[in-house]
């Protein structure tokens, strides 16, 4: 892993500079390095680390964010390149008053066990939604298939993202359809244990 | 990543102007090929440069005569969605389609996928049988460049390292066409391919084939006898033809991803495959 390792300097290194971005609704600034990419600037410079580092080669996800709308690998966005631009990570998902509809589905499908690539796969998803409000069984494996899961927990991952689809669909609907599983009682009070980052890291 | 320093020209000209200045300096569209290789260390260069704030560059697809005109910060998934794509040069949606993943099609460029000359990449086999042709700007002013020219081999083509892809123009195709990328790999999602094959079934009868991943560069065949675009063609008379078509092939022994025994034995089932899908859409068959 590079980030966070002493810089050794060869000859005249750039200055840092500054960097002004929206991050889950608020104005941040910071003074970047300008080789360090955004999911650097997010982890150590912004403090939010429910972004998770993993592969940085843009195979895994587990560094997905949600940049002028569209999902993206932030290991593969350097943090000038977002200058200006509106960035949504998986600490701005939550609404105020509890989980979105994705992270409580998440929640009722059991599709976190280790967890470490949920952070990503819940943002992966938020944007997939954004896209594609109903998505079909196949579009949501076509939408999740750069965020990999060592625990391989797709099926309970997809599972959760097509109920909490519905959810959103037909907010209003009182009794569960038939698809299994699912309890859909109001959204139980937010556990900031289970919801890694959500709650405790600064926004 | 070794520090280098970051650039971000508001015009052609100061993108140039840097170019110039800088020998080793490198261009930036989406990233997915350049921060991997700033990052592991294959690429050092003491300057990027960002082309997304390049005012004369933009994303967009426009209609030119009969054909299209793609801007070089088209990403991916602007090319797979894009309504016209779809329909007239099919493949090419296709192949866009199938890079990587959703992220990285977000980021990924046309024009960055071209220029990156991967033998491998998924949309440079449609790009050549569509005949696309690159506009590009450096140093003594603009000029266009087919795209069969511009591949050398693995990582090399004929533009200067002072140019830069400005658009990417898909000719007008004469009457009906019906168009197809298949590609192997070995397992689904994003994976470089270790067989890739884009086909196009022109009315006239002519029938391109453009296939990479097996050679330094993707490369490019016409058939003219008709046989591949006949519907009532034996597949015996098509694999003749296609014995010819992939006879340049020339798949290295040493890459990891596939025998060369399997990659060539791949080309002739795709290859016949990728041709009836063709023909199929061509005649207006669901294929
Ligand atoms: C995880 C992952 C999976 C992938 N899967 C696939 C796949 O399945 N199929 C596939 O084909 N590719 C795949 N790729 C590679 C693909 O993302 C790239 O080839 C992409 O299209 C390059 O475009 P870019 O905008 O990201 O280019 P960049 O990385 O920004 O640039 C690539 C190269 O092109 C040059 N360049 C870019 N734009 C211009 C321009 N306008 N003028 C002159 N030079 C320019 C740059 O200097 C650089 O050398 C994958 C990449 C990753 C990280
Ligand atoms: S850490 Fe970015 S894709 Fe794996
Ligand atoms: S839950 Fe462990 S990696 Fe996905």
């Amino acid at each position: 892993m590079t980030s966070g390792t002493a810089h050794t300097s060869v000859g005249a290194e750039p200055p840092d500079s500054p960097l002004e971005l929206t991050v889950n609704g608020r104005p941040r600034r910071a003074l970047v390095r300008s080789h360090h990419t955004l999911l650097e600037v997010l982890r150590t410079d912004l403090g939010l680390t429910g972004t998770k580092e993993c592969c940085l080669v843009g195979e895994c996800g587990a560094c997905t964010v949600i940049l002028d709308g569209r999902s993206v690998d932030a290991c593969l966005v350097l943090a000038l390149e977002a200058a200006g631009s509106d960035v949504v990570t998986i600490e701005g998902l939550a609404a105020a008053d509890g989980l979105d509809a994705l992270q409580q589905a998440f929640l009722d499908h059991g599709a976190a066990q280790c967890g470490f690539c949920i952070p990503g796969q819940l943002v992966a998803a938020r944007a997939l939604l954004q896209a594609i409000p109903e998505p079909s069984r196949a579009e949501v494996e076509d939408g999740l298939a750069g965020n990999l899961c060592r625990c391989a927990g797709y099926e309970q991952i997809i599972e959760a993202v097509l109920d909490a689809a519905e959810r959103q669909a037909r907010p209003a609907a009182v009794h569960a359809p038939e698809r299994a599983s699912a309890p859909k009682g109001p959204p139980a009070g937010p556990d900031p244990a289970s919801v890694p980052d959500a709650r405790v890291a600064p926004q | 990543m070794r520090a280098f320093a970051f650039e971000q020209p508001g015009s052609l000209a100061e993108a140039l102007a840097i170019l110039r200045a800088e020998p080793d300096a490198r261009i930036l569209a989406g990233g997915t090929d350049l921060i991997i290789g700033l990052r592991d260390g294959s690429i050092l260069s003491p300057t990027v440069i960002d082309l997304k704030r390049v005012r004369e560059l933009d994303a967009s697809i426009v209609e030119t005569v009969g054909g299209l005109a793609i801007g070089a910060l088209t990403a991916m998934t602007e090319i797979a969605a894009d309504p016209r794509i779809r329909a007239r040069y099919t493949a090419l949606a296709e192949g866009a389609a199938v890079v990587g993943s959703v992220q990285i099609r977000n980021r990924a460029t046309l024009a960055g996928n071209i220029c990156n000359a991967s033998p491998a990449a998924d949309t440079t086999p449609a790009l050549l049988a569509f005949g696309a042709v690159l506009t590009v700007h450096g140093p003594d002013g603009s000029r266009q460049v087919a795209l069969d020219d511009a591949f050398v081999s693995s990582g090399v083509t004929t533009l200067g390292h002072d140019e830069i892809v400005v658009r990417i123009d898909l000719p007008a195709i004469p009457g009906r066409v019906g168009s197809t990328h298949v590609r192997r790999t070995r397992r689904r999602g994003h994976d470089l391919a270790s067989v890739t094959i884009a086909c196009a079934v022109l009315e006239s009868g002519e029938t391109r084939v453009a296939f990479g991943s097996v050679g330094p560069r993707p490369l490019l065949r016409v058939d003219t006898t008709g046989i591949l675009a006949d519907p009532s063609a034996t597949d015996a008379a098509r694999l003749e033809i296609l014995d010819d078509v992939f006879a340049a092939a020339a798949p290295s022994a040493g890459s990891m991803r596939a025998s060369p025994e399997y990659r060539l034995a791949m080309l002739r089932v795709l290859g016949l495959r990728a041709v009836e899908t063709a023909r199929a859409r061509r005649d207006g068959a669901a294929a």
